[in-house]
């Protein structure tokens, strides 16, 4: 497909500062291209918050999003320790966030329900010990 | 509201982007919560907050806001107004707390949620 463009970020599990960067870079690729404003907010949002859960929750992990010229396809893997029900995890208020992510302004237990209200799809895919693969699709 | 009254209201210290000044603001919010803006502000120009990290400013950013307001006299690193001079975000700071600072904007005409 020619007309596909791919972007790929790794998304660093250490460095809580840069956490965000993958997104804001793809925000601005998008602005670039120029895409609808209000598109463009939620895709950076439905990323960013994936983005974090990768820092805080996994360790670091791996960014792929495929720009189509009918939707943007956001694929977030990592290998940490994987959700076990998945089911609850996306429920709004659910978190595992210890008190030390809370104070940096995180753990409401509201970033993947916002990621499934703000994409036109959404799967988690998950094995415990092995990590989680997040798609979300945002048609355009 | 322009950011610059805003300033004058809280009577606050401008770190970054001291050209915007005069963007005209329509709404604020208020949350050290950085979750819980993501997920209910809808539209608000400006983010009041006593949470002072880098992913202040990101949220911001994602969130197409264009003024933050760190309130009692919480001192941003030169890292963080780095990152907001860059995407065009003004950084505001006041000696004010939350409840207050909140309170003296929305008596003077800045609405909250839309
Ligand atoms: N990539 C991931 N790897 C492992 N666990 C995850 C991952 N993403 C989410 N989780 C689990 O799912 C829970 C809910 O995630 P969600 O993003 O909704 O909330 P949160 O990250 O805890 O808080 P918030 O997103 O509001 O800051 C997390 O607390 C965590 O237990
Ligand atoms: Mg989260």
């Amino acid at each position: 497909m020619a007309d596909v463009l791919r972007l790929h970020f790794t998304v660093d599990g250490e460095d809580f500062t840069s956490a965000g960067e993958a997104s804001a870079q793809v925000k601005k690729k998008l602005r670039q291209m120029g895409y609808d404003p209000e598109l463009i907010r939620r895709v950076s949002i439905a990323m960013y918050e994936g983005e974090i859960n990768m820092v805080i929750h996994a360790g670091g992990g791996e960014a792929d999003i495929c720009i189509y010229p009918d939707k943007i396809e956001i694929l977030l893997s990592d290998k940490g320790p994987g959700i076990a029900d998945i089911a609850l995890a996306m429920r709004a208020g659910y978190s595992t966030a210890p008190e030390t992510v809370r104070n940096l302004g995180f753990g409401a237990g509201m970033g993947l329900p916002n990621m499934k209200r703000y994409s036109d799809f959404m799967n988690v895919e998950s094995v415990v010990g092995e990590g989680t693969k997040v798609t979300m699709i945002i048609n355009t | 509201m322009k950011i610059r009254e805003i300033q004058k209201l809280l009577s606050a210290n401008v770190l970054t982007c001291t050209d915007r000044l005069d963007t005209d603001v329509r709404s604020a919010c208020g949350s050290d919560m950085m979750s819980d803006v993501l997920a209910y502000v809808k539209d608000q120009a400006v983010l009041l907050t006593g949470l002072v990290n880098a992913q202040v400013v990101r949220t911001a950013e994602m969130m197409d806001m264009v003024c933050i307001v760190f309130v009692r006299s919480k001192k941003p690193t030169d890292e963080i107004l780095a990152l907001a001079e860059q995407n065009g975000i003004a950084i505001l700071t006041t000696d004010l707390r939350m409840y207050d600072a909140c309170g003296i904007l929305y008596a003077s005409g800045l609405q909250g949620a839309l």
